[in-house]
């Protein structure tokens, strides 16, 4: 319970050293945000309106310290401002509405790239040295060393454009209306499919690689020989003994993937056109809407933290050894 | 009536990618129920090899190139997977060296007590947790410590808990893997008179593999010395405190200081082990053996080119030596 606590209070330190830095560092960037949205009206809007405008977006008052204050007071409330490239839509809807879909598409194709990978790393080193064992590493480090932009351009290249078996862009059909219901929810994984298998194809590399060289080390140990002199089954050392230890840094690796998942593939979902934060977070960038830069970030840095926390939670069931530092 | 267990002729071979290197070589012992033997010789000299070659626990490189190992006239070298999980703790059980890393960090000791147990027995698992409680205290350790995982005990304790498993089985024989070299002295002792006490209640039979051959001489019935992969002396522990034989079992002898009694120069023997891929010609232990000088041309002939074999010089005694018997070939 100690630990616990002690966890939580690094985690809400951590949380409010993010936020600082979150507010100070769009600040430091060149470019003067009211001006690029004064310049997006073309000279319809008069200076009292840029005033006015200024004064919506918490940039009236020259004081940083005051600015800090209200950044706070708003980020308490939820109010995240307003989005400049979506005028004049809150950034918290912008979130909320694109969010869900960077988790389901990114969420889906990193939980089974890393089960999958896991497995896969696991019998590699069980049977290490073995074909299967041979051919897999060199397989998924050629898979491995292509950028995620080619493969999806490929994938969109070949799949939608030529073959017409998949769509290009969107996560769902357009004549569809957001719903519960079987067709909705196909279409929804068919559009999913393709960038879903460019995340899996370009992630699942680390995860079996992770895992093999872990349980191969593993592997070595005297306790697995010990457990091999005692006579159990096979299964039982592999999964109980040798996975069961290697599988400690992979979930590391999970938690902070985990974190990733909020940022969005952002070449993927770029290429795909698919309206997740990561297509957000390139937009709000490139556009410089501040707001939605701040909101997203400050989400990610959200989701780094609760990934970890959980992760130690996940840990401390995992490793008895840490336990004991409780 | 047989021995229980018998080494016959066995060679092990690891297959590395410039070639064979040969760590035990042609080695041939027999165990009698309830004997305690002792394995000595420098590392390397293939005494764990051995002793993992009779569990059939080699890991590839290493295999099992040619020979026997009868369990009561059964060789285990033919045996499949299925049965060498069967006659696995059953009937033979391990100590390893090291303690630390022989139990599974992650799993509680109960749990790997429970695991063992129902592998073998058919038993429910809290017969089986009883069990493994009644031999933690058996070893000395409290009941409870079921619930602890191996970082939470002692490098003492967690050997004990080892030799605990090693006996749940009531195996025939249990190979000691240098038990106590990861300990200080004063465990060591203790851990020591906790196997002779336990194999005196419960008669099996031990292989105990060490390099400290003075620590052999007062606990085991015979000894066996190990040299680059061969057996070079075999003999009762008395005799051969007595009257060593091998130079090499002579310097191994002397390599350990007396507690008590006059200062002396320890002797130690000059050298390091040779390297098995390429092992010496003739006599293996020549290069370093202080009876190898051409001042005797055609004993040094010998020596440096004609492999000597293990001859009887006494009662029970073997020894592989050219300074002794005729030292012609047979």
């Amino acid at each position: 319970m100690r630990y616990l606590v002690r966890k939580l209070g690094f985690y809400l330190s951590a949380l409010w050293i993010a936020i600082t830095l979150n507010f100070i560092i769009p600040r430091l960037m060149p470019g003067n945000p009211a001006d690029t949205l004064f310049a997006s009206f073309q000279g319809r809007m008069s200076p009292q309106q840029l005033v006015a405008l200024k004064a919506s977006l918490g940039f009236t008052s020259g004081n940083v310290a005051q600015q800090y204050v209200t950044y706070l007071w708003n980020i308490a409330h939820l109010n995240l401002g307003l989005s400049y490239s979506h005028f004049p839509v809150p950034v918290s809807t912008v979130i909320a509405d694109d969010l869900p879909w960077t988790l389901l598409l990114v969420g889906l194709s990193v939980v089974i790239s890393a089960v999958l990978g896991t497995l896969l790393g696991i019998i590699a080193a069980w049977t290490h040295g073995s074909k299967f064992d041979s051919l897999l590493p060199p397989i998924l480090l050629f898979l491995l060393s292509f950028p995620a932009f080619w493969i999806s351009l490929f994938f969109v290249y070949i799949f939608g454009l030529n073959l017409h078996w998949f769509p290009t862009a969107h996560a769902y059909a357009i004549d569809q209306n957001i719903s519960l219901n079987w067709t909705f929810i196909g279409s929804v994984l068919y559009h999913a499919f393709l960038p879903a298998s460019v995340v899996v194809i370009i992630t699942l590399g680390g995860w079996v690689l992770g895992m093999r060289n872990n349980m191969i080390s593993t592997l070595a140990e005297d306790f697995i020989t010990m457990a091999q002199a005692k006579g159990l089954s096979e299964k039982r050392v592999m999964l109980m003994y040798a996975a069961r230890n290697a599988i400690l840094p992979q979930v590391t690796s999970f938690a902070l993937t985990l974190a990733f998942i909020v940022s969005g593939q952002v070449l993927v979902e770029s290429v795909f056109s698919y309206p997740g934060v990561g297509y957000d977070l390139v937009q709000a960038a490139t556009l410089n809407d501040y707001p939605l830069l701040q909101g997203l970030l400050l989400i990610i840095v959200v989701a780094v933290l609760i990934a970890n926390f959980v992760t130690d939670l996940i840990y401390v069931r995992l490793d008895p050894r840490v336990r004991q530092e409780a | 009536m047989p021995a229980l267990l018998e080494v016959d002729d066995l060679v092990v071979d690891y297959l590395t990618p410039t070639g064979r290197v040969r760590a035990v070589d042609h080695v041939s012992f027999s165990i009698e129920p309830g004997e305690i033997i002792g394995l000595a010789g420098e590392s390397g000299c293939g005494k764990s090899t051995t002793a993992h070659a009779i569990l059939r626990i080699l890991r590839p490189p290493a295999q099992i190139s040619g020979g026997r190992v009868l369990f009561k006239g059964r060789d285990l070298v033919q045996m499949d997977e299925r049965q060498l999980r069967e006659y696995r703790w059953n009937h033979i059980s391990i100590v390893f060296q090291s303690a630390m890393n022989s139990l599974n960090p992650v799993l509680s000791v109960g749990d790997q007590f429970v695991d063992m147990i129902r592998a073998h027995v058919h038993s429910s698992k809290s017969d089986a947790r009883e069990r493994a409680m009644n031999l933690l205290q058996l070893v000395g350790i409290d009941r409870t410590r079921i619930r602890s995982f191996p970082h939470e005990l002692s490098g003492g304790m967690r050997q004990r808990v080892v030799i605990a498993m090693a006996l749940a089985l009531q195996p025939e024989i249990v190979v000691m893997d240098e038990p106590t070299t990861a300990l200080d002295v004063v465990v060591q002792r203790e851990i020591l008179q906790q196997i002779e006490e336990l194999q005196q209640e419960f008669k099996f039979a031990v292989l105990f593999i060490t390099h400290d051959l003075s620590l052999l001489v007062e606990f085991s019935d015979r000894i066996g010395v190990m040299y680059a992969g061969e057996l070079v002396e075999f003999a009762p522990a008395s005799r051969l405190f007595r009257e060593p034989k091998h130079p090499y079992t002579v310097g191994l002898m002397n390599s350990f200081p007396p507690l008590a009694g006059e200062r002396l120069t320890i002797q130690g023997i000059g050298g390091a082990p040779p390297n098995l891929a390429n092992p010496p010609s003739g006599c293996r232990f020549h290069p370093r053996c202080s009876h190898c000088t051409p001042s005797n041309p055609a004993l040094y002939a010998l020596q440096t080119r004609v492999k000597p074999e293990l001859q009887l010089v006494g009662e029970n005694h073997t020894v592989a030596c050219h300074l002794y018997g005729d030292g012609r070939e047979r």
